[in-house]
């Protein structure tokens, strides 16, 4: 649902003006809300309304508007304001601080979309600002900015797009924005392969963040099998993921445990240093897997698949493996390069990188934690993932029944 | 020079019938030259020595018997609708609230207006430029309040202009007709309470602004097509186009003397009596009300 705020002044209530301008909102297939109204005390004295004008999509939006505007409903004519960056790495005073929702700038006259979008940034304008055609608009972490760059500053001439009502037909729909345990699973996970199959089949790539206790659990052969299969288009994580699926994959242990049967294996939390230690040998994950060290796990199927994966490194880290980027500011721009394109983004049994992919994705993108405590959920929703939906289990069973419900047929 | 707030004090005696003034064009470069609305037929030209004996005939019974002061305004040659006065703008005492015509073909007319008003003593005051107005023509007062159209000439936003510059209420009326494109096509005040209007030309919500602020008298569309709302009011006279007997009679049942005037070579560019003529003696809202009337209620 689009909107648009128009104010209405004049003699609109004597006129009929203003139950016209509803009448023809609904006419046109529209909704509206009316923010604020004043009417005049007197005859002589002029009323005068705010409305919020509702739409399907923008082109419903752009034709109520027009209709209504003949009878003297007019839109924000108010530009974007800018400033230039005072320093490199500083906005302006006032910066526009973004969401993860649809954006849009005002310029020229015509609605400008922040692209991409990232909550939490400035809003960056290039292009010539006396040619709103060439002009553009793009979310910017305050680390990128140059001095002097322009910086949207104040919110007059912004526009952000709600997050959609969700579909009550569909499947996510029941899952809501709260946190439950009381979700029947397997409708859910069903739910969610198809949701794959339509992000592939548009084109669209899958994300995966994923934590070590995919691992621990015992969820990497599927996870594994997924990727082999083609399902996975990115992977973010840590360097304990990658650590213990290479643990498992040199000595079929998980942080010192037998793997395949639970029993703690002798020297076993010696383990994950050694794999560490082997790969830091090797001069890489690549290299392992082209030295034929590494022959199998998650790690070893992204390297044969050529599937990205940024693993971010953090302050608790043992080693750590070469490939992980240890500056987190450097890391993020990695996630950040790889944002375009998401359709739909599956965070697994991990609080860090869920809330650090949380930060970088539009909210338009479909997006589901998984996590077996019910506050890694509740947290990336208060850091303003409003688009996430939860579901509380444990990570095998859902990569095991995600895993089975896409080698069905479609 | 005579100032204009002077010349424009009628008389407030009760006594005496007000003196009206109004500016009128006379057709020395009238012509049919573009089609702007749909009445203009480039096909149906107007025979232009039978449109000035017209015209004529106007000026004669407005300045005869009915006792009207006429101010003229030359003609400029490549403005052929000059001759309707009405849409030059809408008088307010000293000032006068310019047009700002919506065709290209008729802004022309704002420059030769503009320097007539200057040199004859009235403020002019220009609308904002991204709204159109087109004078007399879309505003017309019953009593106190001013009735506007908008939407085929002028814009809605005029009137929040207007009422601004007033100090009026407006009442503004849609007109849904390329025929009924000027408010004064499709209706005239007799009183500040009685009001003829042709139905046809203004939509749903406007005939129920109008039945629900006035009495009104309801034009028929036979009677509309021969402009019978294009009337000039001088108290209990009305100056009307001919051919129009029913709206005739029911003013003449009303105790008003009807001035039926043959107008066809106007009505081919969609004009006729009232849009022929712009009242100079329009007072600032506050001492506005009913001077018209002041000698209809001393009968």
């Amino acid at each position: 649902m689009l909107s648009e705020t128009v104010t209405l002044d004049g003699h609109i209530v004597d006129s009929l003006t203003l139950s016209k301008v509803l009448d023809l909102i609904l006419l046109h297939g529209g909704a509206y809300e009316i923010v604020r109204v004043r009417i005049g005390a007197t005859r002589a004295d002029t009323s005068s309304a705010e409305i919020d004008v509702k739409a399907d999509d923008a082109a419903q939006l752009e034709r109520i508007l027009h209709v209504i505007g003949q009878h003297g409903a007019t839109r924000p004519t108010e530009a974007v304001r800018s400033a230039p960056a005072p320093a490199r790495g500083v906005f302006p005073d006032g910066f526009y601080a973004t969401t993860n929702l649809d954006t849009f700038v005002r310029f020229g006259g015509s609605w400008i979309p922040v692209e991409p979008i990232e909550m939490d940034c400035g809003i960056l304008l290039t292009g010539d600002p006396a040619d709103p055609a060439n002009l553009s608009a793009a979310a910017v972490p305050m680390h990128r900015i140059r001095k002097g760059d322009r910086v949207v500053v104040g919110d007059a001439g912004v526009r952000v797009v709600p997050l959609a009502p969700r579909d009550p037909t569909s499947l996510f729909s029941f899952m809501g924005s709260d946190v439950s345990t009381e979700r029947p699973k397997e409708i859910v996970i069903a739910a969610v392969a198809r949701r794959m199959r339509e992000v592939k089949a548009a084109g669209q790539k899958v994300l995966l963040v994923g934590g070590p206790a995919i691992v621990h659990t015992g969820a990497a052969r599927s996870l594994e099998s997924l990727i082999r299969a083609g399902w996975i288009d990115v992977l973010f994580a840590g360097n304990a993921l990658a650590t213990h699926d290479i643990e498992r994959a040199l000595f079929g242990t998980s942080l010192g445990v037998e793997v395949d049967t639970g029993a703690p294996a002798a020297h076993g939390h010696e383990h994950h240093l050694r794999a560490i230690n082997a790969i830091r040998m090797a001069g890489g994950i690549r290299q392992a897997v082209e030295q034929a060290l590494l022959t199998t796990g998650i790690m070893h199927a992204l390297i044969e698949r050529n599937v990205p994966f940024v693993l971010a490194g953090s302050i608790r880290d043992d080693g750590p493996l070469p490939d992980v980027i240890t500056d987190s500011v450097q890391a993020q721009d990695r996630m950040r390069d790889h944002i375009p394109g998401i359709g739909i983004a599956l965070l697994v049994a991990t609080t860090l990188h869920s809330v650090a992919t949380g930060n970088l994705l539009p909210a338009s993108v479909t997006t589901l934690c998984v996590d077996s405590d019910a506050d890694t959920v509740i947290k990336l929703m208060d850091r303003g993932s409003h688009q996430a939906f939860g579901l509380v289990t444990d990570c095998e069973f859902f990569m095991k029944e995600l895993a089975a419900r896409l080698e069905e047929a479609p | 020079m005579m100032s204009a707030g002077d010349s424009h004090r009628t008389s407030e005696s009760g006594d005496m019938p007000a003196r009206h003034r109004l500016l009128m064009c006379a057709p020395d470069a009238y012509d049919l030259a573009y089609e702007i609305n749909d009445w203009m037929s480039l096909q149906n030209r107007p025979d232009l020595k039978l449109a000035a004996r017209q015209w004529r005939s106007l000026y004669e019974t407005l300045t005869g018997s009915l006792g009207v002061a006429v101010e003229l305004i030359p003609q400029m040659p490549g403005a052929p609708d000059m001759v309707f006065t009405a849409n030059a703008g809408l008088i307010a005492g000293n000032r006068v609230l310019l047009a700002n015509f919506k065709h290209p073909e008729r802004q022309v007319e704002v420059a030769p207006f503009r320097a007539w008003f200057e040199r004859n003593g009235y403020a002019c005051v220009a609308p904002p430029p991204e709204f159109h107005f087109e004078g007399e023509g879309d505003a017309l007062y019953a009593g106190d309040t001013l009735v506007a159209g908008y939407l085929k000439r002028s814009d809605i936003q005029s009137h929040r202009w207007l009422s601004e510059q007033l100090g009026a209420p407006v009442l503004s009326v849609e007109l849904v007709s390329g025929r009924w494109y000027h408010l004064d096509t499709a209706f005239f005040a007799l009183t500040p309470e009685l009001v003829v209007y042709y139905p046809g030309a203004f939509d749903e919500y406007a005939r129920i602004v109008l039945e629900r602020n006035f009495e009104t008298i309801r034009v028929v569309e036979e009677e509309a097509l021969q402009f019978a709302c294009n009337a000039v009011v001088l108290g209990r006279d009305v100056v009307m186009p001919a051919g129009c007997p029913l709206i005739r009679g029911d003013l003449e049942a009303r105790g008003y003397k009807v001035h039926p005037v043959e107008l066809s070579e106007f009505l081919k560019s969609g004009g006729a009596a009232k849009c022929l003529v712009l009242f100079l003696d329009r007072q600032e809202a506050a001492s506005q009300p009913a001077q018209s009337f002041q000698h209809m209620q001393a009968a």
